[in-house]
């Protein structure tokens, strides 16, 4: 690591204030992504404002047709939300699938929708269940938030404050890890609600998630495995690495796919 | 027996003593011990595959915060130090020695693989050093780098060493090449495979750390290092590298987290830090972060080979050729050269009477880190090539796989094989038989069938495995070009009170020689365990040993031990007989006991112990105070544990994902001192059989030569997941050849499982083969490209 000031605000406008006035500052969050960069010399922040602590940021509440979930909620507190698991139980297992019980238990959805890896859950979450983030200066449409590899819509010191979550009718996500890092080779998100039908692809894509039009098209006409069988999403586009082809990755969305329009019932 | 020891004898599950302290926090690791003035080492490496090093600038470097000093490559020469050397001389067809380029301690000129050392930084803080080593300009002019194996012997390639034209280093042939042909001319079938060992990245818990010390006083230096052999370290670090003479060197491996072979050698990092501790009059602290691990740890396997099986007509083999080019990596690494020579070609027998065998293995030098012993080093390779072989041999002949072995097992001991090793005991079918009574072989086609209904591919795959273990016998290694004997050596000190030390030369790194040496001992003098403490690892209090590598510590080192006891035994009966006035001959020595034959004399192992050091009315010619006895081992034969595993799988062909739904291993390890400690000794081989089959592998940039898999990201270790229950067995043949009857079982696990489960997957897809690691992408590859008539 190199040296950097450490800020922990107390409230909100405080870590704004600091954001403002810091020379390259970076929030801190859950540290999950943050800190193993630092640690390989990889940034090298001027100020790390430290938001960790936020209780403002720390919260999960459901009201009217939405769960709103603040920015400093930890993977593993989503998981285990007796409201979010009423009313979004898809979401709750995916927070569930991330990582492991170290990596829940610090690090937080503001955090990863934030960073954007294109490897993430949540980001597939957002996208496929129309959710509205809220930041320190706007609301910012999922469609319109997630901007390619580690691009998010956020401006310099703009600061992620809640992710709302509308309830959806039917949702299930299917996760195929890669072997090696656990992150998303390919993860399928599927949604029917207020919204329609939306099918959200993380981990395969090399601008990062994004939605495959015909599978929504398919499922809007009939809701069932069967309906997204025969859609091929072209590999053109996607990831290859020495984990699988760009073919390997286009067969798994077909075939995830599937398995959570089952699952979702 | 005594109480106490009954719970405790050979033969018995005994909880590990070591592991109250490594369960709670009290082990102590290299990285533990903090000395007054310590500074800490960074290494700066090269960021290319392949560079010459024009200048190296550390002027601005020297003045950052915290530097005390830096090393290049240049101040190593102007001291006079030698290089990292290989122990093993091994030579081409042609009588030529191998040819060895040299393998400074910092890059002099030429930097050879990613992760090279090209200076060292000393400072007050590793941040600071690191920070410093950043600011060293070294102007590098970058050069092509020869990475993909298969490339590397063409005579466009780039070079690694000017010394091994076609970067070959050896040319080395084992067997008899005109009986081969022969029969190969008259078989009736022949049956080729292609094959490719994947390269393994080591992955020990703890990664390497060096603590070097130096003793202004009495020019004493020494050296905390994470050795599966200090004595050997010492010996390579004074004799060849010249870091000092070998009297005012002392080198301890306290505590160690792992080895897996990787902690074998001497490498760079330890061997700076200890030489530069004198020059800058301050201990140096260095610990590798993992990233550094994946970049400088040697790594294991990494093979392309040929091989054809001649069969006659009923499905005997007759001949066994094989062709293989085996990577070394940039530097020949301490034992690198043995492996995939000598602890290879020797075992391409397997458990098969194979009249003629006719190997041939290029080494030859690439850009990529040094490749050396791993984990069952040179014996997993054959034996992979072994059973896939005799696998397709029985798939092209029809011949029922377990049926196939049957034909050609050796059945009768001693057997000479056409590679070397002559094979003393073994009972190769009660192990295949007990193995598919364990698999349920005969309810195979049903649950293939029930699979299918599911849209499930079922496969089951064989490994017959053996391999030579208690490494070795020194005269055998010495003619085939060791520069090292690898007997052993132990030393029993009695105390006073009754207690025991026993100083061995073997190295525990996890393998729970603490427990296992300690039953030996206390059951042999009828004595609790705890009153036996196991000495180790520092070459200070051990006068020397070979170390733990090679499934030796049992064999080889606890036959030393047995040997001290004989000579203690003899001793305490000579002064006990003193002391109950009878005859020696007339001593018992039993459950602890000094008894006087046919009298109701006795004398407790305690009372005995006290008698030895106060002497009093000894006479002195006949006996001398005290009862400290040593002994050196040196074996006569290998060991050669042998067995059988079966691995069932289940593949969903939508994704390629493979489960293992069965593990069977049932091993003959001769005598088993506990079955507990063996137990989680074949668990984890079988979990880094598993992790190469399925998993792991390095992988280097073809054009680059960057190092991909460079992190847990994209380098997959086994998780607890990956994993099923496994299913273990033994059948018992003793070895004839050591007092206890062992015959090693550290290896086994990683030796014989990657074949079985890729007999098991192949069998699954109706494939010939399918490449290490069989990850989903591959799998579901080899399925979209299977021939028709084979997908069915
Ligand atoms: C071993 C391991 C396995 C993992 N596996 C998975 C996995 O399977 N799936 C998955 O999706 N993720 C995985 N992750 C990533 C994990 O989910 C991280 O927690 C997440 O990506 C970042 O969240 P964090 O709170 O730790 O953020 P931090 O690391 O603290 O910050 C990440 C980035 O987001 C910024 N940031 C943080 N909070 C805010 C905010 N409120 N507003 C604006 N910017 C902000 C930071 O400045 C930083 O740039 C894994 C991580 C590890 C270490």
């Amino acid at each position: 690591m190199y040296q950097f000031n450490y800020a922990r605000p107390k409230t909100l406008a405080e870590a704004e204030a600091l954001l403002a006035k810091a020379d390259d500052p970076k929030l801190l969050a859950g540290g999950q992504t943050l800190i193993p960069t630092l640690k390989q010399r990889l940034a090298m922040p001027s100020d790390l404002i430290d938001i960790g602590g936020l209780k403002e940021l720390d919260f999960i509440r459901a009201e009217g047709d939405a769960v709103m979930i603040g920015a400093g909620a930890k993977h593993a507190t989503v998981a285990q939300s007796p409201d979010v698991k009423k009313h979004n139980p898809a979401l709750a297992a995916l927070a569930e699938g991330i990582g492991d019980p170290a990596v829940r238990h610090m690090g937080t959805i503001g955090g990863s929708i934030a960073n954007n890896d294109p490897a993430a859950d949540y980001p597939a979450a957002c996208l496929a269940l129309d959710a509205k983030i809220h930041t320190s200066k706007r609301l910012i449409e999922a469609d319109q938030f997630f901007k390619g590899m580690f691009e998010t819509a956020l401006e310099d010191g703009e600061i992620v404050k809640e992710i709302t979550f509308p309830h959806p009718e039917k949702a299930a996500y299917m996760k195929f890890p890669n072997p090696a890092s656990r992150y998303a080779m390919v993860g399928v998100f599927v949604s029917k609600g207020p919204w329609g039908v939306r099918v959200a692809v993380t981990g395969a894509g090399q601008n990062g998630v994004f939605r495959v039009k015909e599978m929504e098209d398919a499922l809007t006409k009939s809701w069932s495995p069967d309906a997204v069988a025969g859609v091929k999403v072209p590999a053109k586009g996607l990831n290859a690495d020495l984990h699988g082809t760009a073919e390997y990755r286009a067969h798994l969305i077909t075939v995830m796919a599937k398995r959570a329009v089952a699952a979702a019932g | 027996m005594s109480n106490a020891a009954i719970g405790e004898g050979i033969g018995q599950p005994v909880r590990r003593k070591e592991d109250f302290r490594f369960i709670t926090g009290n082990g102590h690791y290299t990285d533990d011990i903090a000395r007054p003035r310590q500074t800490w080492a960074y290494f700066l490496r090269s960021p290319h595959a392949h560079a010459k090093i024009r200048g190296i600038d550390t002027k601005s470097a020297e003045t950052a915060p915290g530097v005390v000093a830096i090393f290049t490559g240049k101040h190593v020469a102007d001291d006079g130090l030698g290089g990292l050397i290989c122990g093993w001389t091994v030579s081409s067809k042609d009588g030529t020695p191998m040819k060895v380029g040299p393998h400074p301690i910092l890059a002099v000129d030429t930097v050879r693989y990613v992760g090279d050392h090209v200076a060292m930084v000393v400072a007050e803080t590793l941040a600071e050093a690191r920070s410093a080593a950043e600011m060293i300009d070294v102007d590098y002019e970058t050069l092509p780098a020869a990475v993909a194996l298969a490339a590397c012997q063409s005579k466009d390639a780039p070079q690694v060493h000017p010394e091994a034209p076609r970067n070959t280093c050896f040319e080395w042939e084992l067997g008899n090449k005109s009986e081969t042909e022969a029969a190969f001319a008259k078989a009736d079938r022949i049956v080729k495979l292609d094959l490719t060992n994947n390269r393994l990245i080591p992955n020990a818990m703890e990664p390497r750390a060096a603590l070097g010390e130096y003793d202004k006083g009495t020019g004493t230096y020494t050296l905390h290092t994470t050795s599966q052999n200090p004595h050997v370290a010492r010996l390579v670090l004074s004799a060849f590298v010249g870091v000092a003479p070998e009297h005012k060197l002392r080198v301890i491996a306290p505590d160690v987290g792992g080895g897996f072979g990787s902690k074998i050698f001497i490498y760079a990092e330890e061997t700076a830090c200890v030489w530069a501790a004198a020059k800058v009059g301050r201990p140096i602290k260095w610990t590798a972060d993992r990233s550094e691990a994946f970049l400088s740890d040697a790594h294991g396997r990494d093979h392309l080979s040929h091989a054809e099986l001649a069969l006659d007509k009923n499905g005997k083999f007759l001949a066994l050729r094989v062709k293989t080019v085996a990577n070394l990596g940039a530097y020949l690494s301490t034992f690198s050269a043995s492996v995939p020579t000598y602890l290879y070609g020797t075992l391409l027998s397997g458990q098969y009477d194979i009249p003629a065998i006719y190997v041939e293995v290029d080494g030859v030098y690439t850009h990529t880190a040094p490749v050396d012993a791993y984990r069952g080093a040179g014996r997993p390779e054959a034996t992979y090539l072994v059973e896939r072989i005799v696998e397709t041999a029985a798939r092209e002949t029809g011949i029922d796989p377990a049926e196939i072995r049957r034909r050609n097992f050796i059945r009768s001991f001693p057997h000479q094989t056409p590679v070397i090793m002559a094979y003393d005991a073994g009972d190769y079918e009660a192990s295949l038989d007990a193995a598919m009574k364990a698999a349920d072989h005969k309810g195979f086609p049903a649950r293939k069938a029930e699979a299918e209904k599911r849209g499930k591919l079922r496969g089951l795959g064989f490994s017959s495995y053996i391999e030579a273990c208690g490494l070795a016998p020194s005269a055998a290694v010495g003619s085939l070009g060791a520069g090292v004997g690898l007997w052993e050596s132990a030393e029993v000190r009695v105390n006073p009170t009754g207690n025991v030390e026993v100083l061995t030369g073997s190295h525990s790194h996890g393998q729970g020689h603490e427990t296992t040496f300690a039953q030996l001992v206390a059951s042999r003098l009828g004595i609790p365990m705890e009153q036996v403490e196991i000495v180790h690892g520092d070459t200070d209090k051990v006068q020397f040993g070979m170390g733990t590598y090679g499934s030796r510590s049992g064999a080889v080192g606890m036959s030393a031990i047995v040997k001290a006891l004989d000579k203690i035994e003899t001793k305490a009966k000579k002064i006990a007989a003193h002391l109950m006035e009878a005859a020696v001959e007339d001593i018992v020595f039993e459950n602890g006991t000094f008894t006087v034959q046919g009298t109701d004399k006795t004398m407790p192992w305690a009372q005995l112990a006290l008698s030895a050091y106060t002497a009093h009315g000894f006479p002195s010619a006949e006996i001398e105070p005290g009862l400290k006895e040593g002994a050196f081992y040196d074996p006569t034969n290998f060991t050669f544990p042998a067995g059988c595993h079966i691995c069932e799988v289940e593949i969903d062909p939508d994704t390629g994902v493979t489960r293992i739904i069965n593990f069977v291993a049932v091993d003959d390890f001769g005598t088993i001192i506990n079955p507990m400690i063996v137990e989680g000794q074949v668990h984890g081989g079988i979990a880094q059989g598993i992790g190469q089959a399925l998993l792991e592998h390095g992988v280097y940039d073809p054009e680059s030569g960057q190092l991909i898999t460079g992190s847990y990201m994209d380098y997959c270790m086994p998780r607890a997941d990956d994993l099923p229950s496994f299913n273990l067995g033994f059948t018992k043949t003793v070895c004839p050849s050591n007092p206890l009857g062992m015959k090693g079982c550290g290896e086994a696990g990683a030796i014989a499982s990657p074949p079985a489960i890729i007999n098991a997957i192949t069998d699954a897809l109706g494939i010939r083969d399918i490449e290490m690691p069989a990850t989903p992408a591959r799998v579901w590859a080899a399925i979209q490209s299977r021939p028709r008539a084979a997908a069915e």
